[in-house]
């Protein structure tokens, strides 16, 4: 283990880390404190300059049901949930039979398109912009959850390839040789002796696209206008230009939007570090 | 091949040809999706850049017109040094992650509830990051004015001086970029070989020779993937752009990623083409990491079978 166990070292040292975590912990998430503070505090209290002192008098319940009910955020999060959901089973799904396609056979161009992928993944959202828009237009699906669906799905399913097809490449392969001697079909294949296999890497995806999806920010400006399609993200941003200055509704509405992502990679913790540092320990 | 159809001597084509088939059949949806939603509109774009579009009429051809414009266009040139300045501060993220990855490194009480806490600010929308570090460089109410008060300066308006403002998102950026690091890192850490570090120990290695000489080499599948992350990260800059400056003071803290979105679909006008040519321009800065990425992929594929 490396840098050495600190309960190796001096009584000293032992010490002075038992310190500087905590302290280190709440510098890194001062920005984080201070709207959780912000969001329970008073207007009053922000108009009397006190913006980073102990609150006052605690509104918590007072802000959080005043978003709610003087602002569509309740609306924007339901478009997000109707966004992320689909996008989440769509790019998953596909990415399954890519993945197993790409994993298990071994086909002429089988590398070049996975590279297509792989590479397709890397690129700069604003190259696809203008034509995304305008094909989403003449589909009728601007301004809908379902235009914004459909791009993700399409555009999620390149870095889901990649995950599964590595994942499926780690199964051991004599199950499948095994399988075939035995008659069974390559779709029962798939289903009945790799997707069991898989469900630790579909667990990993899941949570990951649900975080990326829910945080999108760009596509949401640029294929949603209205607030009956608006997700979070952009809405909240549209608030903010609303609540000009109204600090406390403007904390207590970036937590609502933070929280299902947040609830998301608690709950599923393991998954979501896994899926995130495929690749950082082999090569 | 030893089918058992085969042995049996009823096969239908189907059964015969299923093998060559299945794999096309498996890509079918998932490539259809990605070719005509992400691949095709690559070129699309290349295309578009050579015309004037308002999105809406008749597109007009002008060949490189629109190159030619960029090279004269002064926001252009503000945009790219800024997507400079962005990709080379940016990269503080790889050091600064390892470097909080090998201080939480350890196995004292509580310290997986620490390291999923340190990790927090890369679950949060860039949207709250934005305005979270907006609130933060408030000249008036900020806390940053009241540490400079406090030390009896006068409080800078980060994100409306044109000198600070780009750093000032940068910073804004590099909170959850480094989580995204130590969160690498410290998986690569946990995978380091002890047989290594003991062998290094005997030979008398400790401290940054060690790190140096022993553990850096060990990570370098973890290095590689932050590099890349944050690289591609640092190109994509439009959110916090967007989100806490809006490009300004006076565009100065565009970036290539935000002043293309502008051209193509702000108040200024819908200027599709010439919002393409600059999206060409990011797209080939991106392709040579991307080509970087596939090669070393490709090796790594290569050894593999």
């Amino acid at each position: 283990m490396f840098p050495a166990p600190i309960e190796k070292s001096g009584a000293h040292w032992r010490g002075v880390y038992k310190v500087a975590l905590p302290v280190s912990l709440f510098l890194w998430l001062i920005p984080l404190l201070a709207v959780m503070l912000t969001s329970i505090r008073s207007a009053g209290d922000l108009a009397a300059g006190n913006y980073w002192g102990w609150p006052r008098d605690f509104h918590l319940l007072e802000n959080y049901t005043a978003i709610f009910e003087n602002s569509p955020i309740g609306a924007y999060i339901l478009n997000s949930f109707k966004v992320t959901i689909p996008t989440v089973i769509g790019a998953v799904g596909l990415s399954c039979l890519t993945g197993f396609a790409f994993g298990i056979y071994r086909f002429k161009g089988n590398l070049a398109l996975f590279f297509m992928f792989v590479a397709g993944n890397f690129v700069p959202f604003q190259i696809l912009m203008v034509p995304v828009r305008d094909m989403t237009l003449n589909l009728g699906l601007y301004d809908t959850t379902a235009g914004l669906v459909l791009f993700h799905v399409a555009f999620q399913t390149g870095f889901c390839t990649l995950f599964m097809r590595n994942f499926i490449r780690a199964l051991p392969f004599e199950l499948i040789e095994a399988a075939r001697v035995e008659g069974v079909s390559e779709w029962q294949i798939f289903t009945r002796v790799v997707m069991p296999l898989m469900r630790p890497a579909i667990a990993a995806l899941s949570v990951l696209v649900f975080t990326f999806i829910w945080n999108d920010y760009f596509w949401a400006t640029v294929l949603v206008q209205g607030k009956h399609a608006l997700p979070v993200t952009a809405g909240l941003y549209s608030l903010n230009g609303q609540w000009l200055a109204a600090w406390h509704l403007v904390s207590a509405g970036s937590i609502v939007a933070a929280l299902p992502p947040v609830i998301m990679f608690f709950l599923m913790q393991k998954h979501f570090i896994a899926g995130l540092t495929l690749g950082a320990t082999k090569g | 091949m030893n089918r058992p159809a085969a042995i049996s001597g009823t096969t239908t084509f189907w059964q015969r040809h299923q093998r060559q088939a299945a794999p096309w059949l498996f890509l079918a949806p998932g490539a259809f999706m990605f070719l005509v939603y992400v691949i095709l509109p690559i070129f699309q774009s290349m295309w578009i850049s050579l015309y004037e579009w308002d999105g809406i009429g008749e597109k007009t051809f002008i060949g490189i017109a629109n190159y030619v414009e960029l090279f004269d266009d002064d926001a252009f040139y503000t945009s790219l040094k800024n997507n400079v300045i962005w990709l080379v501060l940016y990269m503080l993220a790889v050091p600064a992650g390892l470097f909080v990855a090998l201080f939480l490194n350890q196995t004292v009480f509580g310290i997986r509830l620490i390291k999923s806490l340190f990790f927090f600010p890369f679950v949060l929308s860039q949207v709250v990051v934005g305005l979270v570090f907006a609130w933060f460089y408030d000249p008036s109410f900020g806390l940053l004015a009241q540490v400079f008060e406090a030390f009896g300066l006068k409080p800078i308006a980060v994100l409306a001086d044109e000198d600070y403002v780009t750093y000032g998102i940068i910073v804004a950026g590099l909170w959850p970029q480094i989580a995204y690091c130590m969160i690498l890192y410290l998986t690569g850490l946990n995978n380091i070989s002890p047989e290594q570090i003991e062998a290094g120990r005997l030979d008398g290695a400790k401290g940054i020779r060690m790190l140096w000489h022993v553990v850096l080499p060990q990570l370098r599948p973890a290095t590689f993937i932050a590099v890349v992350v944050t690289v591609i990260g640092a190109l994509r800059s439009f959110d916090l752009v967007s989100i806490m400056t809006d490009g300004g003071p006076y565009g100065s803290s565009r970036v290539l990623a935000y002043y293309m979105y502008e051209q193509a679909l702000s108040e200024y006008g819908f200027r599709m083409g010439y919002g393409a040519a600059i999206a060409v321009v990011l797209f080939a800065i991106m392709m040579v990491y991307i080509t970087v990425f596939l090669v070393r992929m490709f090796s790594e594929e290569r050894g593999a079978r």
